[in-house]
């Protein structure tokens, strides 16, 4: 038998891609995939139309996305995350129905129970060989972990395997094998390099960023978390890196020897691996080169599926077992409820990714944000959007000082005897509005552009129309 | 008076760039204000604006201003040093 198609739309007529259908996609080809929208073409070149897409970020790359909208080839968005260009497009109102917001973890779990069935997953692959066992780890478009993808290659009805490096059969060491795999179909390039990882993840330089990332280690090493077998994940922004940075001097003056690190990987996760400071890397998706050079070389960095790394419906999850997860926020209510899905004005330029799962698993999960961004208070009264619950966030760490949530005054008396800068976050939130003023809330329409549904499928929000 | 273009400020976040173009004597202030902001604090820059001038005894100037999230002092500063570099006063 022969799984080799010569093109996309030959592929997509052998799946039987039909209107109305569901068709779905990862991105850890970030901003560099090409194949999302390669596909779409196809699919419109073909005529089909009225098609739901899940995929697991929207990226700015997928800007056509707002064309195949206004045409109807898409209309429906079940996502993860999503950027701020065809983010801006949602919140202005351009799709009828509301856009389906997941977690990382909410997603594989909704696919895997039957919850959000897929007809066609298009599985973009820097290397398979022609029965579609494939990898990230290899080939010109390397992107590392697979993580998001396996999901949708397991539980769709057809799966379609898009590659710009296709060798021979057995390819060694695949991340998806073949019994999931229906069609492959090798095109000339499925990511511009440059977009998918980034060369360095820099630390900030940002003496702001950097007197947080400084409060937050200090939090951890108090915690008391930090010992023999600590656990730990942590973003990719600049602040929660060099909070990683300083952790990882604690943790080597103090010869405390890490269990694992979880999540998205850079680089610096990497350099704390070398060092001792954790046994192994789990990976879900690798942010820049030296993660992918790392997953690909170090058998104890690790690939994990985004339902190992963090569905609640899987027996147990990586995230059940984390000690301590370091997040970002673009606004945090009085009630510690998160919002990493609209920015001020109510225009979406995010979404959950694992932040609501790693908050909800974490012995103890930590915002680090600046006390106020472009005048913008970071503590709000109540946040435009609840992406993430207050009672799974226990610390906000600024450069002004930490909050403990109220459910967590054990957390706070370790803190305020480590010498920390302990206040009620009422307090940073007047600390903020002397410096600032009070904002006026940003007028929001009535049309609801997405729902944000929590981890365990439920409906924790939802987004409305930008006026 | 405002005697030439003159501009203060930059585009960088928590900034303001303010432009300043002279204008016929009973011509009043003509304001084009653009803010990343503009929904949380419109008014209030917009008033700091107008004091500011007031005080420095502009009475008329065409403003072209775009604010990145600048607070009241910042603004307050770039005006001022706007409208010295209009008087030619550097």
């Amino acid at each position: 038998m022969s799984k080799l198609v010569s093109n996309i739309k030959e592929a997509i007529k052998l799946t039987g891609l039909k209107d109305g259908m569901t068709i779905s996609f990862h991105h850890h080809l970030r901003n560099g995939d090409m194949v999302a929208v390669m596909v779409l073409d196809a699919i419109c070149e073909l005529g089909i139309k009225d098609l739901n897409v899940n995929i697991s970020s929207v990226f700015d790359t997928h800007a056509p996305f707002i064309e195949y909208i206004r045409d109807g080839v898409v209309t429906g968005i079940e996502t993860d995350y999503m950027g701020g260009v065809v983010g801006r497009a949602v919140s202005e109102g351009i799709m009828n129905k509301p856009v389906t917001f997941r977690t990382h973890g909410g997603r594989p779990s909704d696919i895997i129970r039957g919850a959000s069935p897929i007809d066609v997953a298009f599985i973009a692959a820097p290397t398979s060989d022609c029965m579609g066992n494939c990898t990230g780890k290899t080939g010109k478009s390397a992107c590392g972990s697979l993580g998001y993808a396996f999901a949708d290659a397991m539980y769709a009805s057809k799966t379609v395997v898009i590659t710009d490096n296709l060798v021979e059969y057995p390819l060694v060491d695949y991340s998806i094998a073949e019994n999931y795999v229906d069609y492959v179909v090798a095109v000339e390039k499925i990511g511009e390099p440059s977009g998918i990882v980034s060369g360095t993840t820099k630390i900030t330089k940002d003496p702001v960023g950097l007197v947080i990332a400084d409060y937050a280690a200090r939090a951890i090493d108090a915690s008391g978390l930090l010992v023999d077998g600590f656990s730990f994940q942590t973003g990719a922004g600049g602040a929660s890196l060099a909070a990683a940075k300083y952790l990882k001097d604690i943790m080597l003056k103090k010869n405390v020897k890490g269990s694992y690190g979880l999540g998205g990987i850079t680089s610096y996760m990497v350099d704390m691996l070398q060092c001792g400071c954790f046994k192994a890397l789990y990976d879900v998706q690798c942010f820049d080169l030296g993660a992918v050079e790392s997953i690909r070389t170090n058998p104890y960095h690790m690939e994990v599926t985004a339902a190992h790394y963090a569905s609640p419906t899987a027996k147990s999850s990586a995230v059940d077992s984390l000690d301590v997860v370091i997040l970002g926020a673009t606004e945090i209510d009085t009630d510690f409820n998160v919002n990493v899905h609209t920015d001020s004005n109510g225009y979406i330029m995010g979404g959950s990714g694992g932040h609501s799962d790693t908050a909800a698993g974490a012995k103890m999960s930590m915002i680090v944000a600046p006390l106020s961004r472009a005048r913008l208070p970071i503590v709000v009264d109540k946040v435009l959007c609840k992406s993430t619950p207050g009672n799974t966030v226990d610390v906000l760490v600024t450069q002004r000082g930490l909050a403990v949530n109220p459910l967590r005054n054990d957390l706070k008396d370790r803190f305020k005897d480590a010498g920390l800068p302990v206040y009620d976050i009422h307090e940073l939130k007047e600390m903020a509005e002397k410096l600032n003023g009070v904002p006026h809330k940003p007028q929001l329409g009535d049309k609801v552009v997405a729902n944000v549904l929590y981890r365990d499928g439920s409906l924790l929000d939802q987004i409305r129309a930008v006026k | 008076m405002i005697k030439q273009k003159a501009t203060a400020g930059t585009l960088e976040s928590s900034d303001i760039f303010v432009e300043i173009a002279p204008a016929e004597a009973g011509a009043g202030i003509s304001l084009d204000l653009t803010s990343v902001v503009y929904q949380q604090f419109g008014p209030e820059i917009e008033a700091v604006i107008y004091d500011t001038l007031k005080e420095l005894g502009v009475a008329d100037a065409a403003l072209t201003v775009k604010d990145r999230g600048a607070v009241d002092c910042t603004i307050r500063a770039r005006i001022e040093t706007a409208v010295c570099r209009g008087k030619g006063e550097e």
